[in-house]
């Protein structure tokens, strides 16, 4: 198991019962409540990652949950690197996982430059 | 830029800190204009659910939540206070702007969004109370999904209602622990066990000096009792001497080796326990967030900290600091430290009960610092393919052999070319850790440029579309 919200009749805190929105995710539904980020309806939904990184391609998701780190980027309603954890959701919000591939080395030119460019801006 | 809009008293960030400096620069008669880049106030400490989905006892998620409820509704409330949400200072140059000197640039909008409303702010006077985030030391493994620092599991837990696991443990270094693993036993997680780097021998000792000058912070008793009878309740083990040294699994985290630790965290061979979890968060400690003070020209101490004198001024006349980023001090001490610096701010002799307050809770930053601060033996549970630079995914090994074969002994040409720091967080995560590790493998034992990872002169990452459109004269959209 894994990630979950807490459902409301369980929660000792009582929200405020508020409308329940959908998202998608490369075309995947889920299900959240207005006022959440977009990356509480997706943990919430028991979806820990989604962006994969450059040089190894392995997954990553919420790592410091407050806007620093960056690990949580997707592409939303076309564009690209949003924090989900700091994003509100909308009902309706396209999201995208991202990749961003790292450049390929043009010949002719030194290497060391050829790799330092690109990624990270 | 020139031509911004002139300011009274600018509080950049609405935590503790800056929500007690914008009320005491408001008592003493200031207009003040408070600024976060959140959608809401509280900061970190006190992350609440939104609007939509208010808790009718939310308080019980928190401490001294009708603290920070009478505070919001003081600040607020009050006509000679603007309050700036969703707004994040991208920069801060010294101009030929009245007061302070300095215009402070502002984008407002959606997080992260195009299109962001651009402002330039003049403020008479500065109050810096940007605070901290974690500081989670690297593991093998700590990129899995499933890792999380202990402040995204209590941003989860409280402003979310998401609990980040069912089996979960919580680890790392200092008091943040105990709140951590409140939050996350609250939210019906099982906390199978709370790891505590430090041996009791030292938290004891880092704690116990001069006790008598605790006693009037006896209220904080009475919170540690919370959490001991949360932790009895939950029947949450909290060990001490000992770490996650390791992450395991494929796709997101399905197990940690928890080692025992020496008195210098260095793991002792033969103590490793393999525990199977679908959740583990750890924090070490706390980076504060400088970029501001360091943009301002404000002298840090060599602790890295903001330098303040008696009335929280900063080396930089007009430009104050509170909370955080002067010391990790806990609530207590940053709320002392904003009423002081607001009512300075404000051009007025701060309140007495302000100022003893701060001496009630000065030397917490020391005690915690003494009592649970980083320890070098760590850099012994890192492997060769350990991540140390998530963003660039820079190794261990890398590391260390990048700096070994060029022979750099600056810290800007180590950067270029291990390539450490250098991604979409701007080191943020990782910086002071590449910083120590870099050192740790070069000859000297600093570096001879004067760089440091701390350093973003662009404080908060903007689209260059909206960038650009500031040179396109009218600001509105």
């Amino acid at each position: 198991m894994s990630a979950r919200r807490i459902p409301a009749s369980q929660d000792p805190v009582r929200p405020r019962p508020s409308a329940e929105i959908t998202v998608t995710l490369d075309g995947e539904r889920y299900g959240g409540l207005e006022g959440q980020t977009l990356a509480g309806v997706l943990l919430g939904s028991g979806r820990l990652s989604w962006r994969t990184t450059s040089v190894a391609g392995s997954p990553r998701g919420v790592f410091c949950g407050i806007g620093v780190c960056f690990d949580c980027i997707a592409e939303v309603n076309g564009e690209r690197d949003v924090r989900l954890c700091q994003r509100r959701a909308a009902d309706g919000d396209e999201l995208r996982t991202q990749h961003d591939a790292l450049p390929v080395p043009v010949e002719d030119e030194d290497p060391p430059t050829a790799t330092s460019d690109g990624a990270g801006s | 830029m020139t031509g911004g809009t002139p300011v009274g008293v600018l509080v950049i960030g609405a935590g503790p800190a800056g929500l007690a400096a914008a009320e005491a620069a408001l008592d003493a008669g200031a207009r003040v204009t408070l600024l976060d880049a959140s959608d809401a106030t509280g900061g970190q400490y006190w992350r609440h659910l939104p609007e939509e989905r208010a808790g009718e006892h939310e308080a019980r998620l928190h401490h001294g939540f009708a603290r920070y409820e009478r505070l919001r509704d003081r600040v607020v409330g009050d006509a000679a206070c603007t309050v700036l949400l969703g707004s994040a200072v991208w920069s801060v140059e010294r101009s030929a702007a009245a007061g302070s000197g300095f215009t402070v640039n502002v984008a407002t909008g959606r997080v992260d969004a195009a299109r962001a409303a651009m402002s330039a702010l003049e403020p008479e006077a500065i109050v810096l109370a940007t605070g901290a985030h974690d500081r989670t030391l690297p593991f093998p493994g700590w990129e899995l999904p499933g890792v999380f620092t202990g402040g995204a599991a209590q941003a989860l837990a409280k402003g979310e209602r998401v609990r980040v696991g069912e089996r979960v443990v919580v680890a790392g270094a200092g008091p943040f622990l105990l709140p951590v693993a409140e939050s996350v036993a609250e939210s019906g997680a099982r906390v199978i066990e709370v790891v505590e780097a430090n041996r009791l021998g030292r938290i004891v000792r880092g704690w116990a000096p001069k006790p008598w000058r605790l006693l009037g912070a006896r209220a904080k008793v009475g919170e540690l009792v919370g959490y001991v009878s949360g932790f009895l309740r939950h029947r949450i083990p909290y060990r001490m001497g000992a770490a996650v040294v390791a992450a395991h699994g494929t796709d997101r985290v399905e197990a940690v080796t928890i080692a025992r630790l020496d008195t210098d965290w260095r793991p002792i061979p033969g103590t490793e326990r393999r525990v199977a979890v679908d959740a583990v968060c750890v924090s070490h400690d706390f980076t504060p967030r400088l970029e501001l003070a360091i943009a301002a020209g404000c002298a840090l101490d060599e602790r890295r900290f903001v330098v303040v004198d008696d009335s929280q001024e900063t080396t930089v006349p007009h430009v104050f600091a509170a909370g955080e980023i002067t010391g990790i001090g806990g609530v207590d001490l940053a709320m002392a430290e904003g009423a002081v610096a607001g009512a300075a701010a404000a051009g007025r002799t701060p309140s007495r009960n302000a100022v003893r307050r701060r001496r009630v809770f000065s030397d917490f930053a020391g005690r915690i610092s003494a009592a649970h601060g980083i320890r070098s033996g760590w850099h012994h549970w890192l492997h060769d393919d350990t991540i140390v630079c998530r963003c660039e995914e820079v190794g261990y090994g890398r590391l260390c052999s990048t700096a070994a074969s060029t022979d750099a002994e600056g810290l800007r040409s180590l950067k270029l070319s291990t390539r450490a720091g250098l991604g979409i967080c701007q080191g943020r995560i990782c910086g002071r850790t590449v910083e120590e590790l870099l050192v740790a493998a070069s000859p000297g034992d600093r570096f001879l440029d004067s760089v440091s990872t701390d350093r973003r002169p662009i404080v908060a990452p903007q689209r260059l579309g909206d960038l650009a459109s500031l040179g396109d004269g009218p600001e509105s959209p």
